[in-house]
């Protein structure tokens, strides 16, 4: 097994530790390789290799038409550079999915190890669905959770295994057309979670499942859907560290989420990309009657993220909850955010944004609150903070407020604060170096959203923080 | 002897204005020395200046903590040998409990100095029972250790945490910068009594304040009167009670001529 994994928050932590967790990179070998580039023949390939009943490859082949159709976004950061024809669209590491550990080859397990996986399971985890390339090679659920009905599968297994609850629910939070995005991942989509919780079912431990792009110029594009029935709950958890390369790769995920009356689900994030991926990732769920949705969004890495979870609350007494943390290190932006859609009577919302840019890094608040007519009594609260580490980095803020209802309650606040020299001066006389100082009071700063994490999230993500803060990374 | 605190000649640039003009001072292990004087005459001056603030350039004369000059030591240097200083105004640090940063810092010093014979981290079990005794001795209730540092804290709360700080980091030299401003009576007798508490004979106390009324808790052994940047009078304790009935002027007035 792995060598332990002790959380701590020792400062002294070096750069090299930082490549040998998150930077190394496996001899790629692969069963089978697409070529590079997109086309018609491309997403054929895709369907037939993955043996996909004909709604599925007819979907993938509507959702490419509307990619072609739809321009590039000129908003937000700029992603023009993209060549889509030098991406793969579709590899696999291993020829099916597997349920016990002792199955999973050897290089990718050592990969695992090294990410600390069966440590995090031993801990705390019910079911691990880990990604290593575009499948899902190792995935191990409870049988506590298989009695309770609880489906936590790869989403390609998903749809052969229960298709029809698949065909029921997929692309109707995020119709294919929804962006030029998520009209290339449902093309080409491969890989992610999907997730049953029956009636009255609660899943006590967070579900998770870990992300990892360890292929040059490799899209990844997967694929999630969670639906809650009715008074369920579930916390779904990834993480996502990807090692170093040379040159651009794109990450465009979808996640749905459905959460049906009385049910309540959590979706936490922590995603570190390596500092050249472009992370255009479209998340939404759907609130029915006093259902709840809490998005934990933590944004570290990656060239250019354009990220805003949304929630629409489309039953009376839905609340959604949109916690966001974001991190820009030099050449990176961070256009994050979130969105949230009042469609019902007495429907609240809190979006809570936190952004730390250093070293010239950027970043960008983007949000919508929008309130429909008709959903009186509903209440939004926004708020969004930046610290800016130095005066070379870049902080906006564009929130979007659209209100079509007089009985609403809505709050916004937002401020931009500089790290001052008089609050360093008070922890460095208390025996802190500047660093350490420095790197206190980002914590400091985002710890009303780390405190929301799973603990072992929490050690990992302040660990991060403290890394970026040393410099050593990117 | 090598003294504890040596301050020779000292003169202190703040954005280019000359404040401090030539102190000398000398402190012992064990001392209490109260530096008074008016609003402006410098005081809290040489308290950043003693503690390492950037902002405070040091333009002629020396400053020796037991016997090596300070001026090359970063604050979080001077701190970690010892060197403590209580802030007029304590900067408020959302989100970092108050335990989680003294345990920091406490780790920070021992790391530097094997303090207490032992370089290692101090066990959390350990690090507790040391807050909270401090914490007891101090009147504060045991939650001030998981809320955020000085976040929302009345002036009185800031205080006392001040010395709290103090009393768990152990300094050798404690400069206090007013800590008896803001605070109502049963503060003061508080505050005053947690330094007492931590007061021993390895350390020297520079205590600051405008007003006489802190020394009748603290008992200063010697008792100087800055004015315009100089230390224009030095005396006993006996000084302090003058000033009270006196007022500053007559010194002002001696120190012009």
């Amino acid at each position: 097994m792995t060598e332990q994994h002790k959380p701590t928050f020792d400062i002294g932590s070096s750069g090299s530790e930082y490549k040998e967790k998150y930077g190394f990179f496996d001899p790629e070998k692969y069963v089978f390789k697409a070529k590079k580039g997109l086309n018609r023949e491309i997403v054929e390939e895709i369907s037939w290799m993955k043996n996909e009943p004909d709604w599925m490859r007819q979907y993938r082949l509507r959702a490419l038409e509307t990619f072609y159709q739809k321009p590039m976004p000129q908003w937000g950061g700029n992603i023009n550079d993209i060549d889509f024809d030098d991406i793969y669209y579709f590899l696999r590491a291993t020829d099916k999915s597997e349920r016990s550990w002792e199955d999973v080859p050897d290089d990718i397990k050592k990969t695992f190890d090294r990410l600390g996986i069966p440590e995090a399971e031993r801990k705390f985890l019910s079911g691990v669905g880990a990604q290593y390339e575009s499948e899902v090679v190792y995935h191990n659920i409870k049988e506590s959770l298989s009695k309770q009905g609880v489906i936590f599968l790869g989403m390609d297994q998903a749809l052969a295994e229960h298709p029809d609850l698949v065909k029921k629910y997929f692309g109707t939070v995020i119709p294919s057309a929804d962006n030029k995005f998520a009209a290339l991942n449902s093309a080409v989509w491969s890989g992610g979670s999907f997730i049953y919780v029956p009636k009255g079912v609660h899943v006590e431990m967070p579900l998770q499942a870990y992300f990892r792009i360890n292929a040059q110029n490799m899209g990844q594009f997967e694929r999630t859907l969670i639906i809650a029935d009715e008074g369920s709950y579930v916390h779904y958890v990834e993480g996502c560290t990807a090692p170093i390369y040379s040159s651009d790769s794109l990450h465009s995920a979808v996640v749905e989420i459905v959460i049906h009356k009385g049910a309540r689900v959590r979706y936490t994030t922590i995603q570190n990309w390596s500092s050249n991926v472009y992370n255009l990732v479209t998340k939404r769920a759907v609130a029915y009657e006093d259902a709840t949705m809490e998005w934990v969004d933590c944004n570290l890495g990656s060239k250019l993220t354009m990220k805003y979870p949304a929630v629409y609350m489309m039953g009376k007494g839905a609340h959604g909850e949109i916690l966001s943390v974001a991190f820009a290190g030099k050449g990176q932006h961070q256009d994050a955010g979130g969105k949230v859609v009042h469609g019902a009577p007495n429907t609240s919302s809190i979006i809570t944004s936190k952004s730390i840019s250093k070293d010239g890094g950027r970043t960008s608040y983007r949000g919508l609150l929008k309130v429909y007519p008709g959903a009186v009594g509903s209440k939004s609260n926004v708020r969004c903070d930046a610290l800016l580490l130095d005066e070379t980095s870049r902080s906006d803020t564009y929130p979007y407020i659209e209100v079509d209802e007089d009985d609403v309650t809505i709050g916004h606040e937002a401020s931009v604060s500089k790290i001052g020299e008089e609050q360093l001066f008070y922890l460095m006389s208390r025996g802190l170096s500047e660093a350490e100082a420095a790197t206190m009071i980002v914590s400091g700063f985002i710890e009303p959203i780390v405190k929301e994490l799973p603990m072992e999230f929490a050690v990992e993500m302040n660990r991060l923080i403290q890394l970026q803060m040393e410099g050593s990374v990117g | 002897m090598t003294p504890h605190l040596e301050i020779k000649n000292l003169h202190v640039q703040v954005e280019g204005k000359a404040i401090l003009k030539g102190i000398d001072l000398t402190i012992q292990p064990g001392e209490i020395h109260a530096i008074m004087g008016p609003n402006g005459s410098g005081k809290s001056t040489l308290a950043n200046t003693l503690a390492g603030h950037p902002k405070y350039v040091i333009t002629q004369g020396d400053v020796l903590y037991q016997g090596e000059s300070v001026l090359d030591w970063g604050p979080d240097e001077r701190a970690q040998k010892g060197i403590f200083l209580a802030f007029q105004y304590p900067m408020a640090i959302p989100g970092v409990t108050v335990a989680n940063f003294l345990r920091t810092a406490l780790n920070a010093k021992r790391r530097a100095t094997g303090a207490n014979g032992n370089s290692k981290s101090i066990s959390i079990p350990e690090f507790r029972k040391l807050m909270i005794k401090q914490m007891e001795l101090l009147k504060l209730d045991p939650t001030f250790a998981t809320r955020y540092l000085n976040d929302g804290f009345s002036g009185g709360e800031k205080k006392r945490v001040e010395i709290l700080q103090m009393a768990v980091l152990n300094p050798q030299l404690a400069v206090l910068d007013e800590t008896d401003s803001g605070l109502d009576i049963d503060a003061l007798r508080i505050v005053s009594e947690g330094v007492n508490a931590v007061m021993n004979p390895q350390l020297g106390i520079l205590l600051i304040t405008h007003y006489q009324r802190i020394l009748n808790y603290i008992k200063p052994q010697f008792i100087h009167v800055l004015v315009s940047g100089k230390l224009a009078m030095s005396g006993g304790p006996e000084l302090a009670l003058q000033l009270e009935e006196k007022g500053y002027d007559w010194i002002i007035a001696a120190a012009a001529k």
